[in-house]
């Protein structure tokens, strides 16, 4: 093992945004830092890498935002989909400080573009990064660089020593050798672990293996297990995860965005016992997209397919895999791999229930089944029109709820509830506090940049004091 | 031909870009794939021809190489482009040239300035040629004005005629009809986007070139390039007004309309060119075409050697040098002139085409959403 003889002020733990806001903040504040990122400088960034865009309050338009969002519809927002397993004092604290992000971002090099007029409808409350999650995070990688701060990629920390709830050093292998690196203060930012799957297989079995994970292969989950394992108190929910359908040829890590699926409303869903298994018109897709994740995980094998026919194929933006094609739904099926009579007997079966309606991909519409189980609630249209398409889905696993508790200058809670002096946490390995539950589109990305910067300015106020 | 192959990967690439879309704000291009579902090689040649190389999304890019989706669109654009503007030049035989431009640019100047130095030579001889001349006519005492401007005005005829004919041929591949009703203001909306290099902007970062970071660098260097060619185009034009209208026969007096227009042009020239060929050589090699990188630094030394020459031999026309360097300066501009349409030249057209397109295009798109 090599020892650094010279200790850090602050040593940051992975370098994604969250990292990367602790990091400029800290040094900033006049703490020499390091930041240790895992990943090769090409995969750089975590899941940050491909975010879109941020959630953040303000009180006014602006060029970039349609309308103005405050602290009361946000917590709104915040406590429908968290259905209240949030910190409400550590919420409204990272709601209220989202508002300077619109500036502070920029001055640290991130830019903004106008509003998406894409399928997401989130130009008025989310800001949305000029050439996405990759270009904030190089954006930030250079303002870090410029300011002084000592990035070390494919460094990889394995252990945290840690005595009496005091950091003491961090172990790192970098090129297969070990390092162990000294620091008054430590922020770690390294993530869930959602790319772990041993773990997951923990709370889900054998079905983890078939689960495909959106983001970086480098979320492992060790930072937090030795957080855990030194007393750190647990927030969220341990078997919780976000999870949706995705299409089910994506890769295994890092198919980002583009492997989302948004046909499921727009015709049947089945599993591989050619059964229908939930409402697929339920509510608008990006409302319900992120239960079929876990509905898929509960099939047999974990994977689903989704059938529409040529009407529908307009209504549903364009994915990355081009759908599998066939003149009629015998000749889908057996392209699919699934049993052509039993399809073909599922289809004639929805297509009997639909009952007539003013079809309306825009609203909640009513066009629905009738007598059918599990119904159909909304867009039930007949596939009748040829050619018939079908993608394969799996459960795709955006991130992990379980995480360390943390008071609200970041540090983080150690037995008997006391805050560990100069251990700061950040990011999605303590999101759980204020997200226990559910998604908000752009929210990790407000979680990981208020986080980051408190805990950068925390540590940095720390270790040099 | 575009190699079906690169057609097969241009689509697959497109067909990523147009399922994440995180792009749409740095150029035209994002936009109008956003407009399509499929992307046949109609599509693909315009879209390439709508990209400005600004090399943004490149590094923007999530499934930039070494991702297993290796996206890599600065690349491929380029290499569509070559082949674009290949296909729509015209004859086949000449088109050949595009496929090792570097060295058929080289071979064409300096062939030009063998055959005028032995004319003159030849028909004058080493008297005129190394002579000290001055006043009214002297360029034209070592080359005739008839020798100089009708060679001159035939190639450059000819070289506009096979851009014409590309640019025609480019919007019919493009699926647009010859008939289709251009409104001025489609016109108006290319020009002032090919005119303010709008695409080089990167919705206000700026090009990632040469690297990684964003700069406005390659945008002013292009400015000057493109503008002093106009001014020097200018120069010539005022000169031929003079001369054919006005009866005043070349050199004019330094402070003379045609001797500042040039000057100034040539001046932008020299700097515009250097920076960028300066820029090319820092360049990152990962997000570009070898075919283009050649077909770029061709076009940029011949732009760079025609305004040099041009300015030295204004500077040093009443010496004894004035002969050769007049020779050099002419050969220089019929090697420019010549490879013109099967050089980087043509992106001028297929550019400007392809911003007249988006221009339509859009207009109808909001036109319906509205």
């Amino acid at each position: 093992m090599q020892a650094s003889n010279d200790p850090y002020d602050v040593i940051v733990i992975g370098g994604g945004n969250a990292g990367l806001c602790a990091a400029i903040t800290a040094r900033r504040a006049g703490a020499r830092v390091l930041l240790l990122e895992s990943a090769t400088k090409d995969f750089r960034g975590g899941n940050s890498r491909h975010t879109r865009n941020i959630r953040a309050m303000h009180q006014t338009a602006t060029a970039y935002l349609t309308g103005p969002y405050g602290e009361e519809e946000f917590w709104d927002d915040l406590l429908q989909v968290t259905g209240g397993e949030t910190n409400e004092h550590l919420a409204r604290m990272t709601i209220r400080a989202s508002e300077e992000l619109g500036e502070w971002m920029p001055a640290n090099g991130v830019r903004w573009q106008g509003s998406l007029r894409g399928t997401l409808h989130l130009g008025r409350t989310n800001l949305f990064m000029l050439g996405g999650g990759k270009a904030m995070v190089n954006a930030y990688y250079n303002a870090a660089s410029r300011l002084g701060v000592e990035l070390a990629y494919e460094s990889e920390v394995r252990e945290l020593k840690i005595g009496d709830g005091e950091f003491l050093s961090a172990v790192a292998i970098r090129n297969e050798v070990a390092h162990e690196f000294n620091a008054r203060a430590i922020v770690v930012a390294s993530g869930g672990f959602e790319a772990n799957i041993p773990w997951l297989k923990e709370y889900w079995g054998e079905a983890a293996d078939n689960f495909i994970i959106r983001g970086t292969k480098h979320n492992q989950g060790q930072m937090l297990k030795e957080l855990l394992k030194h007393g750190a108190k647990p927030v969220g929910n341990p078997r919780g995860c976000h999870a949706v359908a995705l299409d089910a040829r994506a890769p295994k890590f890092d198919g980002g965005i583009v492997t989302r699926l948004d046909s499921v409303p727009f015709g049947i869903v089945v599993n591989k016992e050619i059964k229908r298994f939930y409402d697929e018109g339920e509510d608008f897709w990006p409302k319900r997209y992120a239960i079929w994740g876990k509905l898929i995980a509960e099939q047999p094998d974990q994977i689903a397919y989704s059938i529409v026919d040529a009407k529908a194929l307009p209504l549903f933006m364009p994915s990355v895999f081009p759908p599998v094609k066939a003149g009629s739904i015998p000749e889908l099926a057996a392209a699919l791999g699934l049993d052509p009579p039993a399809l073909v007997t599922v289809v004639d079966k929805f297509n009997r229930a639909v009952r007539p309606g003013a079809f309306d991909p825009a609203s909640l519409d009513f066009c629905r089944t009738e007598g059918l189980q599990p119904p159909k609630s909304h867009w039930a249209k007949a596939i009748d029109t040829p050619p018939y398409y079908g993608y394969p889905l799996r459960p795709g696993i955006t991130f992990t709820y379980l995480g360390v508790t943390v008071d609200e200058q970041a540090r983080v809670i150690m037995q008997g509830d006391r805050p560990a002096k100069n251990i700061f946490a950040a990011g999605e390995v303590m999101a759980g506090n204020i997200l226990g539950k559910g998604y908000l589109g752009g929210f990790g990305l407000t979680i990981g940049s208020v986080f980051g910067r408190i805990a950068g300015r925390e540590a940095a106020r720390y270790a040099t004091s | 031909m575009l190699p079906p192959e690169l057609l097969k990967e241009g689509e697959r690439q497109m067909t990523i870009c147009n399922a994440c879309r995180y792009c749409e704000g740095y150029c035209a291009v994002f936009p109008a794939i956003e407009l399509r579902r499929n992307f046949t090689k109609a599509d693909l040649t315009y879209l390439a021809n709508l990209c400005f190389d600004c090399r943004d999304c490149y590094y923007a890019c999530q499934y930039a190489p070494p991702h297993e989706f290796g996206v890599n669109l600065p690349k491929l654009m380029s290499q569509l482009r070559v082949e674009t503007y290949r296909e729509f030049s015209s004859p086949a035989i000449f088109s050949a040239l595009f496929k090792k431009n570097g060295l058929a640019v080289s071979l064409i100047t300096f062939a030009a300035l063998a055959i005028i130095m032995l004319l003159v030579l030849g028909l004058k001889g080493p008297g005129i040629l190394f002579g000290i001349h001055l006043g009214d006519g002297a360029f034209y005492r070592v080359v005739p004005f008839l020798a100089m401007t009708i060679p001159a005005l035939i190639i450059a005829l000819y070289g506009f005629t096979v851009l014409l004919m590309g640019a025609v041929h480019f919007w019919r591949e493009t699926q647009g009809h010859l008939s289709e009703m251009i409104s001025l203001s489609d016109l108006w909306r290319a020009t002032k986007d090919a005119f303010g290099l709008t695409y080089m902007k990167g919705g206000g970062a700026g090009c990632s070139y040469p690297d990684a970071s964003f700069t406005y660098s390659r945008r002013w260097f292009h400015h000057l390039v493109f503008y002093g060619f106009l001014l020097d185009f200018a120069s010539t034009s005022v000169a031929a007004f003079y001369d054919h209208f006005l009866g005043w026969q070349a050199p004019y007096p330094f402070f003379s309309v045609p001797v500042v227009l040039g000057t100034v042009g040539g001046i932008g020239l020299v700097i515009g060119t250097s920076g960028l060929m300066v820029l090319k050589y820092q360049s990152d090699r990962d997000p570009a075409e070898a075919k283009m990188l050649t077909m770029d630094v061709a076009f940029l030394a011949l732009l760079f050697f025609t305004s040099l020459t041009g300015l030295v031999l204004l500077a040093l026309r009443d010496t004894a040098a004035m002969g050769t360097l007049l020779v050099i300066h002419l050969s220089v501009v019929v090697g420019l002139f010549i490879t013109m349409p099967y050089g980087k030249f043509a992106h001028v057209v297929y550019r400007y085409a392809a911003l007249v397109r988006y221009a339509i295009e859009q207009r109808r798109n909001h036109s319906v959403n509205q």
